[in-house]
């Protein structure tokens, strides 16, 4: 059966976090996947290349059904979370983005104070004391790198902060209520170079803890940031494998072409 | 700014200190077993000669996989390229030492030709220079690698004087022939010694000044003899 057979890196220590088997994706009548397989591996960073309209945004909103949120989407297939399989009946959706964070392009930090913002998640989901809220939010904060910027203005609006620090703000935010996965859709790219490679700093340090699947533009970025790197065209899941190689001795000569520049 | 990769650079620095080092050991112990008539040293040094080379390929790897995947630019990258030809230079200067030390159990059979004070003095140069020429890789000290560079010619004026002083041998006595051959390739294998700690001398002025001063008139490095 056609896209059943998983592309997967070689040489990966855990059991894949996420499973993708045969993956469909219809904008109306606009197929965006065609029989997409590939296995994400647990607490290392996976970065999604390709040229724009290629899928590979689609694919990362597959993760946590974001898709659901768009009019007229069909999807065909299986994505496993842990072997859980994502689109089943019973499956809670606020449950599975508990489990599965995101981080947008443009940080988008609730209009409420820094200490609100990564509270947020745990508020909803019920915590109300003090004590833990605030260990959490610190934790929290130090994991994105931001404590030492903003602790001592942790009740000021998180709109005063710079647009890479209310990204990183963003990663504390999706961090507080300890998801698996981390999912990053073009995190860097509305960042200056220093806000940028504090951001990679930082997904180098959750990698530690998490999941982490991140669709970039930039080349350098995910030859920097991944472990491992599939390259997407047309909707097609083309090369998938270490970002070495990838980079290195890619086998497909549309991956070569795209990550040398010559096109996309 | 602190970078996660930072590490690798400093691992791929210690390696290239290591080859230094590595390399520079050889050389010395090389002409030790010559001037010792000490086989048991010889045979240690063209044993660990593949130490040498595992290392190259070591630091090939680390500065391939450094340049693919990290951009390095300016200094950074200046230093990735300038280590990969030093270790490329360290590993011919390996081969000599190899080279020297096989010839030295060749010649621990046979009475020596004349004592050797020619050689070690001028190996003595060669391990200065490369010992000068590595310092400036860790002092990115572009003076120092210059006046490197500019005591290659007394190594070469050596290699010649031997070279007249060990023809006129074999011409007088056909019998020193084979002894004075070996003596010739070793002070040749000295030379080149010198040679490599030159460009990795020139190399490192290219790392601390971006300036390729390889092939210019810049620096008369030898006066013919």
């Amino acid at each position: 059966m056609p896209g059943r057979e998983a592309a997967r890196p070689a040489a990966t220590a855990l059991p894949p976090k996420i499973r993708v088997r045969g993956l469909d994706l219809f904008y109306g009548a606009k197929q965006a996947l065609h029989a997409v397989a590939l296995d994400i591996a647990e607490k290392k960073v996976t970065a999604f290349i390709g040229p724009s309209g290629c899928g590979k945004s689609t694919l990362l909103r597959c993760f946590n059904r974001m898709n659901d949120l768009v009019d007229g989407v069909r999807i065909r297939g299986e994505v496993l979370l842990g072997g859980q399989d994502i689109h089943a009946p019973n499956l809670d959706v606020i449950e599975l983005r508990k489990r599965v964070g995101m981080v947008f392009q443009k940080s988008n930090p609730f209009p409420k104070s820094i200490y609100e913002n990564v509270a947020y998640g745990l508020r909803v989901a019920g915590v109300s004391q003090k004590a833990a809220l605030d260990g959490v939010v610190e934790k929290s904060l130090r994991g994105a790198a931001l404590w030492d910027e903003v602790k001592d203005r942790l009740h000021e609006s998180a709109l005063g902060l710079s647009g890479g620090q209310q990204q990183r703000l963003c990663i504390a935010r999706a961090v507080a209520v300890e998801p698996d996965v981390i999912l990053m859709d073009e995190p860097c790219s509305a960042l200056d170079p220093i806000a940028t490679a504090k951001v990679e700093e930082l997904i180098h340090e959750l990698k530690k803890q998490f999941t982490i699947v991140i669709v970039t533009h930039n080349m350098q970025q995910a030859a920097r940031c991944s472990d491992q790197t599939a390259f997407f065209y047309l909707g097609k899941l083309i090369e998938y494998a270490e970002t070495r190689t990838i980079f290195m001795n890619p086998a497909n000569a549309q991956t070569e072409a795209y990550v040398s520049g010559r096109f996309g | 700014m602190k970078r996660f990769f930072d590490a690798e650079l400093e691992t791929f620095r210690s390696h290239l200190i290591l080859m230094g080092e590595t390399s520079f050991r050889q050389v010395r112990d090389a002409i030790k077993a010559l001037v010792e008539a000490n086989i048991a040293l010889a045979d240690r040094v063209i044993a660990a000669d593949d130490e040498v080379d595992q290392l190259e390929i070591k630091i090939d790897d680390e500065a391939i996989r450094y340049m693919n995947l990290r951009s390095p630019i300016a200094t950074e990258l200046r230093f990735v390229i300038v280590g990969m030809k030093a270790s490329h230079d360290l590993e011919r200067v390996g081969d000599e030492a190899s080279n020297i030390a096989k010839r030295a159990v060749k010649l621990a059979a046979e009475p020596p030709l004349k004592p050797y004070v020619d050689i070690p003095r001028m190996a003595a140069i060669a391990l200065e220079m490369l010992r000068d020429a590595l310092d400036c890789f860790l002092h990115l000290d572009a003076d120092k690698a210059i006046a490197v560079i500019k005591r290659d010619s007394e190594v070469d004026a050596i290699n010649r004087q031997l070279y007249r002083e060990l023809t006129s041998f074999m011409i007088e006595k056909p019998e020193t022939i084979s002894r004075a051959l070996e003596l010739m390739f070793i002070s040749k294998s000295i030379e080149r010694i010198a040679d490599h700690a030159t460009n990795i001398a020139e190399e490192m002025v290219f790392l601390a000044q971006a300036r390729d001063i390889r092939h210019t008139d810049e620096l008369k490095k030898s006066e013919p003899i």
